[in-house]
């Protein structure tokens, strides 16, 4: 038997077949009426798009509460029928990704804290030997942002603000920057 | 202030995991983050995980050899093994999907170049549930070795890739499978990015007998680690 975990190893470039068969970008309709267009960019290190990323989000629904049988919070309105809370987008040759989503509600954190709305997010591409994970966090939420412990973690609020999406009229962006001296900030476990 | 054990953590870590730069590999150079990476405490976010019930995986899924009109060629061959969490315990009805290059080394992707035969009955694509015992199986043929342009004469070894969810959003593994004595091994920088000898055996599938079936597909066993929902890391490494 296996012991210890297996390692990670690159999605390599050839992935979308497998992967993106189905559009999974839209975890509801565009015409919902509290849908929400996330867009962006995925940048290298030279600044280049990369048209070869594919991004992943994980996030709970309207009320806060995640789409998973260990989220038995059963006070709060559930219907993991309706909302997945997952997505998946490609990003084309300009190094562009989107999804319809909703804004999550906020969630528990570490201590009874309370965590800011916020989306998970993986990114895979040739290149990187393991994923990258970070935060999209919203920017009409300033005093919850403010409480939030994983945001208040980073000291360098530059660096911090790399997790808030940008408000541009009806749509939010977030670009990401795997390097330089605007990277995006990136979780370990 | 990091405490003394989550040292021992990243340490432990490290000898699993490739890092985000391994400059062999020469796209990590421009795609590696520089900057130190933020410790994510344990939450809800990160323990929950998606589910996908049986609704999207078809009856054939999990068989790349009949996927077209006809059989596709090379040499057929079963991959099967356990989806474990990092305590042993199986992950069950969790989805898999894999992809792979035909048995000449050639993807179906439009932005691969190899000038090796493409096989019109082979997609290479495939996707299966674990069961409840969180055993997995396909049935596919063995992939090619095939050219790349990380450097001069680059190889890849003959790999699957593999994409698990298991139970929570920090299980969330992508991962390649390898063949059991491949020489491309020392020379593949993706392969050698994972520098623990243990670690890189992780990677490469066992040839298993119990698996082969009399007149029909070779057998290889393929057993998978994810970090469980609740395991620490270190327990990870027992």
């Amino acid at each position: 038997m296996t012991s210890g975990p297996t390692p990670s190893q690159t999605v390599g470039p050839f992935f979308h077949d497998a992967l993106l068969g189905e559009d999974r970008s839209e975890l509801v309709p565009p015409d919902h009426p509290r849908a929400v267009r996330i867009e962006g960019t995925v940048y290298d290190g030279a600044g280049e798009p990369v048209p070869d990323a594919m991004v992943e989000i994980w996030q709970a629904d309207e009320a806060g509460r995640y789409a998973d049988p260990t989220d038995d919070r059963e006070d709060l309105p559930h219907d993991p029928e309706t909302f997945s809370g997952f997505g998946r987008s490609g990003t084309d040759a300009a190094g562009r990704f989107s999804f319809f989503t909703v804004k999550p509600g906020p969630v528990p954190g570490p201590d009874g804290s309370l965590q800011a709305p916020h989306i998970m997010v993986s990114i895979f591409a040739r290149g990187l030997l393991k994923r990258l994970v970070t935060r999209i966090y919203f920017p009409d939420e300033g005093e919850s942002n403010g409480g939030d412990p994983v945001l208040s973690s980073i000291e360098d609020l530059e660096f911090r603000k790399t997790l808030l999406a940008i408000d541009e009229g009806g749509v939010l962006r977030f670009d990401v920057y795997l390097q330089g001296d605007n990277q995006t900030a990136f979780f370990e476990f | 202030m990091r405490e003394q054990g989550s040292d021992r953590i990243v340490d432990a870590r490290q000898e699993t995991q490739p890092p985000y730069l391994y400059p062999d590999y020469v796209a990590t150079r421009l795609r590696a983050p520089k900057k130190p990476l933020i410790i994510l405490p344990r939450t809800l976010s990160d323990t929950t995980g998606p589910a996908f019930g049986r609704g999207p995986v078809g009856e054939l899924d999990n068989d790349l050899t009949r996927q077209h009109e006809g059989e596709p060629l090379g040499e057929r061959i079963i991959v099967t093994g356990w989806v474990l969490d990092g305590d042993g315990r199986p992950v069950r009805n969790s989805l898999i999907e894999i992809w792979q290059a035909n048995a000449a080394g050639r993807y179906i992707h439009k932005n691969d170049r190899h000038p090796a035969p493409l096989d019109p009955n082979f997609s290479g694509a495939g996707r299966c549930l674990t069961d409840e015992e969180g055993r997995y199986r396909f049935v596919t043929i063995k992939p090619g070795a095939y050219p790349w342009k990380n450097h001069g004469n680059a190889w890849r070894p003959a790999h699957i890739h593999l994409s698990l969810f298991g139970e929570a959003f920090r299980s969330r593994l992508i991962t390649q499978m390898y063949f059991p004595g491949d020489p491309l091994f020392e020379h593949d920088p993706i392969f050698q990015s994972v520098r623990d000898p243990k670690a890189q055996r992780r990677m490469i599938s066992t040839f298993d007998l119990e698996t082969t079936q009399p007149e029909w597909a070779l057998g290889y066993r393929f057993d998978i680690v994810l970090e469980g929902r609740n395991a620490t890391p270190m327990e990870n490494h027992r």
